[in-house]
């Protein structure tokens, strides 16, 4: 665990520092520009529907965690700050749980 | 005493040059210092806001089964916020360590391109670009390309980048010893607020037809992949969403 968790912490690091010494011209290629905004979301939604709404078989299994999804999304509808969001999720969840 | 925002519409666009930043050199005294302290200050607001959810950072690592060292590790030498949840994500998914540092990477990509831009803004060398480089991310790079002029800017960028750096490896190390004393993660809806940080993380990122529609192709690679292949890896399927959407022809041939 400990060589991914410095690996990660080697990749990250070149990629910000890539920036301030690779020509401009490397990192400008108009498919790059079109591709990379969308990389994120791409990611963020997989990781997101992975920890909601997957079982650890991998298959769909709506549960605790979608009530707190719901809440968030109310919460993040309501502009709340990034904490609100994840500790209402949280609540929600384990809320849920109990009953 | 709203400050100028000759580029505040390319925010986390990849379009900003440095042709658009002006100096201040015209600009009266008074005026100058009080542009500058209101940098500093939006730097140091943001750094607060940002640390302070190093706390739910440093709890869902310690959740996903990494030890309080391995959760500051990553937040005193990755230290990028996005890219330490995917990181716990994968692994709390029982996916292979090899997969989270794939997704943790493709998540950093996006630095690359903010520090092409800060690159020509800040104008650094030897450690001090090192420093810069290592600061380089979201917030800070918003900041700074939120300001008039270059000299505010990089007054942004390291008040930025220095607060956030602190307040969120001061929440990391408390998330990750009050998670390690809560125990069993489900029970306090960790999982749930895993979720709901990949939510926060992606909701301003949908502004558009594109960003939607590859969100939505991301999810159906996800949920069609999942059963057949093992954790971590639908993640890094759903990348081939932003390729499609992205390189379309349509869009390639359009103007």
């Amino acid at each position: 665990m400990w060589i991914a968790v410095l690996g990660a912490c080697a990749l990250s690091f070149l990629l910000k520092f890539s920036g301030y010494v690779v020509p401009e011209r490397y990192l400008q290629r108009p498919w790059m520009q079109r591709v990379i905004p969308l990389l994120p979301v791409a990611l963020l939604s997989s990781l997101l529907v992975t920890q909601a709404a997957l079982s650890s078989g991998g298959t769909l299994q709506i549960d605790a965690r979608a009530a707190g999804i719901g809440v968030a999304v109310m919460a993040l509808w309501l502009r709340a700050p990034f904490l609100v969001v994840i500790v209402a999720a949280a609540i929600t969840a384990a809320v849920v749980r109990m009953l | 005493m709203a400050p100028a925002r000759p580029f505040a519409k390319c925010a986390f666009g990849l379009r900003c040059r440095r042709s658009q930043v002006t100096t201040s050199d015209t600009a009266e005294p008074d005026e100058q210092r009080l542009t500058q302290s209101f940098a500093l200050r939006q730097g140091l607001a943001v750094g607060i806001a940002t640390g302070l959810y190093g706390i739910s950072c440093g709890a869902l690592a310690v959740a996903a089964g990494l030890s309080t060292w391995q959760a500051m590790a990553t937040s005193l030498l990755l230290f990028s916020g996005g890219s330490q949840f995917a990181f716990f994500g994968v692994i709390g998914a029982g996916g292979a360590p090899i997969a989270a540092v794939a997704t943790s990477t493709l998540l950093g990509v996006r630095n690359a391109f903010y520090s092409l831009q800060m690159a020509s803004l800040l104008n650094v060398q030897g450690v001090t670009r090192v420093l810069a480089a290592h600061l380089t991310i979201d917030e800070s790079t918003a900041v700074a390309v939120g300001q008039s002029d270059q000299r505010q800017a990089r007054i942004g960028f390291w008040a930025t980048g220095i607060s956030v750096f602190i307040f969120w490896n001061l929440m990391t190390l408390l998330g990750a010893l009050l998670g390690d004393a809560m125990g069993d993660p489900r029970a306090y809806g960790l999982d749930a607020a895993a979720a709901a940080a990949f939510l926060a993380l992606l909701w301003p990122r949908l502004n558009g037809g594109d960003p939607l529609a590859t969100a939505a192709l991301a999810v159906l690679l996800t949920v069609v992949s999942a059963p057949f292949v093992p954790a971590g890896i639908p993640v890094l399927i759903a990348v081939a969403a932003a390729l499609l959407v992205g390189l379309r022809p349509s869009k390639v041939c359009a103007p």
